[in-house]
């Protein structure tokens, strides 16, 4: 006691005992729920008053501009001009299809539907964890299916007529992009994580650099390099088609964040798991195709899956190279004179704004349920 | 033994070419050999090429004048050069930058404690706003600020005016500018005195509460010393400072300071863009410190605003700094967008370069040497402050 | 060291290697059956493609009569939508054979740059265009203004001598692509747009109320506008150069899409060379057939037909022929006689 009396002489140690606190209140219902909530102090209640004006001034705006003032239909500017309060959804609606296809020949466009369904055909059952044969899903997502949506897309077989790269555009492209930079960029960058970490000090001076040139710059210098000074670094008459020299410069780049988030992972399988494979007798590639990547890159999912939704919002900047892609596409209709009004540029702009949302929100979602399915594997 | 010897002289495994030095060696070698010749022939074809088509090469350009006229924050004109011109583009990326990195900081510290606030309202719109501006380009949010909020602002005849001196339309805000008199550096060496009257005062009032448990309210004191102290030698130097009005010209208003809509919706859209970033990292960094220490803190009886302040904030520092360097790192890339809206950033100067030198390969390398030079100075400088709060920890 | 120096020497070879084994464009663009050409990524009259991603305008025009000299079928061209920043480098670089994008011919575009200039199929210079509401009627009264003008251009350099020129003070405001320029402009961010005059009347038209904005009088500098290709291919030069020419000689010589069967029987002996008839072949000279003139003809018609189809009176853009016209009708436009 004599203990506990000298150490309550410190100055900022409370001398006598608080009074009980009251019984807490019945919890349940509205009025509890909102006092708990919302109202819990002086403080809480200031700042949710000044919450709900805020939240009121932004979306009552937002939602009287966009659905009740909006213009729904028309078939010109006529219709919108007007209406300067109110989105212009008719131009959105008018604009659909290039939207989507670009200035895919509208014949042909069926072509661009079919890969979009091979595509969910090979996504979907890879996304969900119980679906079976996943080897095989694997070959067909990073081979099957490019080749096939690519033979299909290009034409010039199969009595396909061509279609030149120049003239795709719109969501379409941008899914094109976004996904051939992400089949490119997770092997690229699984291969300069393990040079990265290898014991070769040449190896690794080479990836160290290459990965932090392209993590240094933006990516608007590599795909200007890429898409435009490219040609003048190969012999005259070498060249290749546009697009693709854009995803070469999109998927290096990407790869190089890859790597990085690749890394993460293999620094964080213990030392006993290579020791283990090396003591059964493992060779370098072995111990990593069998016992380190497979363990390191699933920890790493929901990192790769964010390096994918930068890499899908970085599509957006092909355009610097006149590639048109959603945005682009969207950007370059708001001059087209038949539908030119005060409020076409935001409803585009709203458009592409959530077409990009619905995929990086639902990409996001998805990593978040990997994780926490991966967390309950780990407390189990 | 002999037996397992023969075993081994035999075995494949021993052969040289199977030994790891000298494959370690080899690969290398091999690696080597084809990145320099991958190098080399790029290089050997660039050189040819552009010897064959008679494509000027080299840096001379940099030296010589431009020609053409931008608004930059430095003063160029059309007789500037171009090295000076690519200078002023520099210039304005950076200060883009750093204006942005500091509101994406403080807008991402509110918006990340908001995420975790008890309030349900704080919190939902504290959700929603991350949710949002996480899953769209930021080139959209650059567009939507220049294209959606700016450019509806009314036209510059017919400006919004908040007082006299100020106005709102869509070529800019317009305001006062401050021009310093000649005595104005009396007031700085005052304000500079008495910031550090009001340190000193605040490290004997740290030192007293430590050793005798009274408080001291160094913080109004300090302001008051610095108000006064600056305020008078202010008065006293005879209002050394006056204030440059925008005036009305037929097409414009001049004089003053601007901020243009280009300026302005970058800054924005990357403060606003990146804040939703900052706000999960630090809401991940606050959620790292152990319930423990907030609860410790609550038991000793410091307020909720001191728990932050002194207990959880400093220690959740230590998971926040790394990953914002990244940010910061990205919001410098990022204002190479300017380009979209006509800020004149270093990529959009060098487009204007590259057009009458048609010295492409040159400008692409100063623009990858200049943010190269700047990714690295911010890694090194948030290297020191992890360095500087790392240390503190015991 | 020996692998790297052998590396080095084989990186050199297949360097060299393939350099000399290329011929040159024209053999090349014979080869891979069609002319990659670089046209505007969207210039009403001038190069615009439609919503199926048709090209048509003047300058596409060019880049089909191209095609059809070399294989009789003006639609053997593939085209590059670039803007301003991109169309140097992507001729520089190879990507494309031919740069047909309302493009000035400077002395350093010809020089350091590593083009040559196949001609003028306009003569253009720079002006402005203002709100109608500002009351501005000459260029002169734009003192203090604030100008749109697209980057990449030699329209910003004009803009920057015309205005130290006089004096007067003004603020540019330089945005990257056509589309963000007329956007800026149009949303009043800007009292005046400039650009060649063509180019004016073109981007008027994109305007929501093309009767708020007027040109005003006042032409700033020269802008001859033409085809330009790399300066070390001579014969791809020759090609598109005469081609030019061609267009205008026929008009000249009164050939039209109509009458170019008919004109087969001419006695005249300039149409006969024109158009090959008799032992006349002065295609091969260029590395083309005898019928490359009569193709082109057949396909697009004369110099002003193809102006009265893009740019002329009776389109949107209605810009009359002005210094345009050839050389006997008021104009300067004047064809190298096929000879």
């Amino acid at each position: 006691m004599t203990d506990m009396q000298s150490q309550t002489d410190v100055f900022f140690v409370r001398q006598e005992m608080v009074q009980a606190s009251p019984p807490p209140m019945r919890v349940r219902g509205v009025w509890p729920w909102m006092r708990k909530n919302l109202f819990g102090s002086v403080g809480d209640t200031i700042l949710s008053i000044i919450g709900a004006i805020l939240a009121l001034a932004i979306v009552v705006p937002v939602l009287q501009w966009s659905l009740f003032n909006a213009t729904w239909t028309g078939d010109n500017r006529e219709a919108c001009a007007p209406n300067t309060v109110g989105a212009c959804w008719a131009f959105v609606k008018a604009n659909f299809g290039q939207f989507i296809y670009g200035r895919y020949p509208d014949p042909e466009r069926w072509r661009v539907n079919v890969t979009f369904v091979l595509l969910a055909a090979g996504i979907i059952p890879m996304a969900i964890p119980s679906a079976p044969f996943k080897r095989l899903n694997l070959l067909y997502v990073f081979i099957i299916f490019p080749v096939l949506s690519g033979c299909l897309l290009v034409g010039g077989m199969f009595g396909l007529p061509v279609v030149e790269t120049a003239l795709w555009g719109g969501l379409f492209l941008t899914l094109v992009v976004s996904y051939v930079g992400m089949a490119m960029s997770l092997p690229l960058g699984i291969i300069l994580a393990l040079g990265r970490r290898s014991k070769m000090p040449i190896v690794q001076w080479v990836c160290v650099f290459f990965i932090e040139v392209c993590r240094g710059v933006p990516l608007i210098t590599v795909l200007f390099m890429a898409g435009i000074l490219l040609p003048l670094f190969l012999p005259t008459g070498v060249n290749f088609d546009k697009l693709v020299r854009a995803l070469l410069g999109l998927s290096l780049f990407a790869a190089a964040y890859m790597a990085e988030v690749i890394r993460g992972g293999l620094q964080a399988i213990p030392k006993g798991q290579y020791e283990g494979a090396k003591s059964l007798g493992l060779g370098y590639w072995t111990m990593m195709r069998l016992i380190i990547l497979p363990q390191a890159i699933t920890i790493v999912i929901p990192g790769i899956v964010n390096t994918f939704i930068g890499l899908f919002k970085d599509t957006s900047l092909v355009y610097i190279i006149s590639i048109f892609e959603l945005l682009y596409t969207v950007r370059n209709s708001f001059t087209d004179p038949v539908w030119a009004t005060s409020t076409t540029p935001a409803s585009g702009l709203l458009f592409a704004a959530l077409v990009f949302w619905i995929f990086c929100f639902g990409m996001s979602r998805y990593s978040k349920f990997t994780e926490d399915r991966l967390r309950v594997g780990y407390k189990r | 033994m002999a037996v397992a010897d023969a075993g081994r002289i035999s075995s494949p495994r021993d052969r040289w070419y199977n030994n790891p030095t000298v494959r370690s060696i080899a690969v290398q070698i091999i690696l080597i050999v084809a990145v320099v010749g991958t190098i080399a022939w790029f290089a050997n074809n660039t050189v040819t090429n552009l010897r064959e088509r008679g494509i000027a090469s080299g840096f001379d350009f940099l030296g010589k004048r431009a020609g053409f006229d931008m608004t930059t924050f430095l003063n160029t004109n059309s007789e500037s050069t171009y090295g000076y011109m690519l200078l002023a583009g520099l210039v304005d990326t950076i200060i883009v930058a750093i204006l942005a990195i500091a509101i994406a900081t403080v807008l991402g510290l509110v918006v990340g404690i908001a995420r975790l606030s008890s309030n349900w309202l704080i919190r939902t719109i504290a959700t929603v706003y991350v949710e949002f501006f996480r899953n769209i380009p930021p080139l959209i949010v650059i567009l939507f600020w220049y294209l959606g909020v700016l450019a509806t602002l009314p036209n510059i005849r017919d400006a919004i005016q908040i007082g006299p001196d100020f106005s709102l339309s869509n070529r800019g805000i317009f305001m006062p500018r401050p021009v310093l008199g000649p005595n104005f550096h009396i007031v700085i060496i005052a304000f500079v005195l008495s910031l550090v009257i009001a340190w000193a005062v605040r490290r004997w009032a740290h030192a007293r509460r430590m050793a005798t448990g009274q408080g001291f309210p160094s913080g109004w004191v300090g302001l008051g010393i610095v108000v006064v102290l600056t305020g008078g030698v202010f008065l006293a130097t005879g209002d050394p400072l006056t204030f440059e009005l925008p005036v009305k010209t037929r097409f414009n208003i001049v004089g003053g300071w601007t901020v243009t809509p280009e300026f302005a919706s970058l800054f924005l859209a990357l403060g606003v863009y990146t804040a939703s970033f900052i706000a999960e990292i630090v809401r991940s960094g606050i959620m790292a410190v152990s319930q423990g220490q907030t609860e410790a803190a609550r038991a000793l009886g410091l307020r909720d605003g001191l728990v932050l302040r002194l207990v959880v904030l400093p220690q959740a520092l230590r998971v926040i700094i790394p990953p914002l360097a990244s940010e910061y790192l990205n919001i410098t890339k990022n204002t190479s967008l300017a380009v979209a809206v006509g800020y004149a950033d270093l990529v959009a100067v060098g487009n204007n370069v590259l057009n009458p030198t048609g010295q492409s390969i040159e400008v692409v390398a100063v623009w990858m040497a200049f943010y190269l030079g700047l990714s690295i100075i911010i890694s090194l400088a948030m290297n020191w402050f992890n360095a500087r709060i790392a240390l503190t920890e015991r | 060291m020996k692998k790297l120096l052998v590396s080095f020497a084989i990186a050199a070879t297949l360097g060299l290697g393939a350099s000399a084994a290329y011929a040159g464009t024209l053999d090349d663009v014979k080869a891979k059956g069609f002319v990659q050409c670089g046209v505007n990524t969207g210039l009403p009259g001038f190069g615009n493609p439609d919503a199926s991603g048709k090209y048509t305008g003047f300058d596409v025009d060019y880049c089909r009569a191209v095609a059809a000299a070399i294989f009789g079928d003006p639609d053997k061209v593939k085209y590059t939508p670039l803007d301003g920043t991109e169309r140097f480098p992507a001729l520089q670089s190879g990507e494309i054979d031919l740069l047909v994008r309302n493009t000035t011919w400077t002395m350093s575009r010809d020089t350091t740059l590593g083009f040559t200039f196949a001609g003028v199929n306009y003569y253009d210079g720079e002006g402005f265009m203002v709100h109608k509401s500002l009351g501005v009627a000459h260029v002169d009264e734009l003192k203090g203004a604030t100008i749109c003008v697209q980057g990449g251009t030699d329209t910003v350099t004009g803009l920057a001598d015309y205005f130290k020129k006089k004096g007067l003070e003004y603020t540019p405001l330089v945005i990257d692509k056509l589309a963000d320029v007329n956007a800026a402009y149009e949303a009043g961010r800007c009292d005046a747009l400039t650009t060649d005059r063509s180019g004016l009347a073109a981007n008027r038209l994109q305007m929501k109320n093309p009767d708020d904005h007027i040109i005003l009088p006042e032409v700033i500098s020269q802008e001859p506008l033409g085809p330009v290709v790399r300066n070390n291919d001579v014969q791809w030069f020759q090609v598109v150069k005469w081609v030019s020419n061609a267009l205008l000689d026929a008009e000249y010589l009164g050939i039209t899409q109509a009458n170019v069967d008919d004109m087969l029987k001419s006695e005249d002996s300039a149409v006969q060379r024109f158009l090959g008839v008799g032992d006349n072949n002065f295609g091969k000279s260029i590395g083309l057939d005898a019928k490359w003139a009569y193709n082109i003809v057949k396909a697009l018609g004369n110099y002003g037909e193809v102006y009265d189809r893009n740019l002329g009176p009776k389109t949107p853009l209605g810009l009359e022929r002005g210094v345009n016209a050839q050389w006997n009708n008021g104009g300067i436009q004047y064809g190298m006689p096929i000879l």
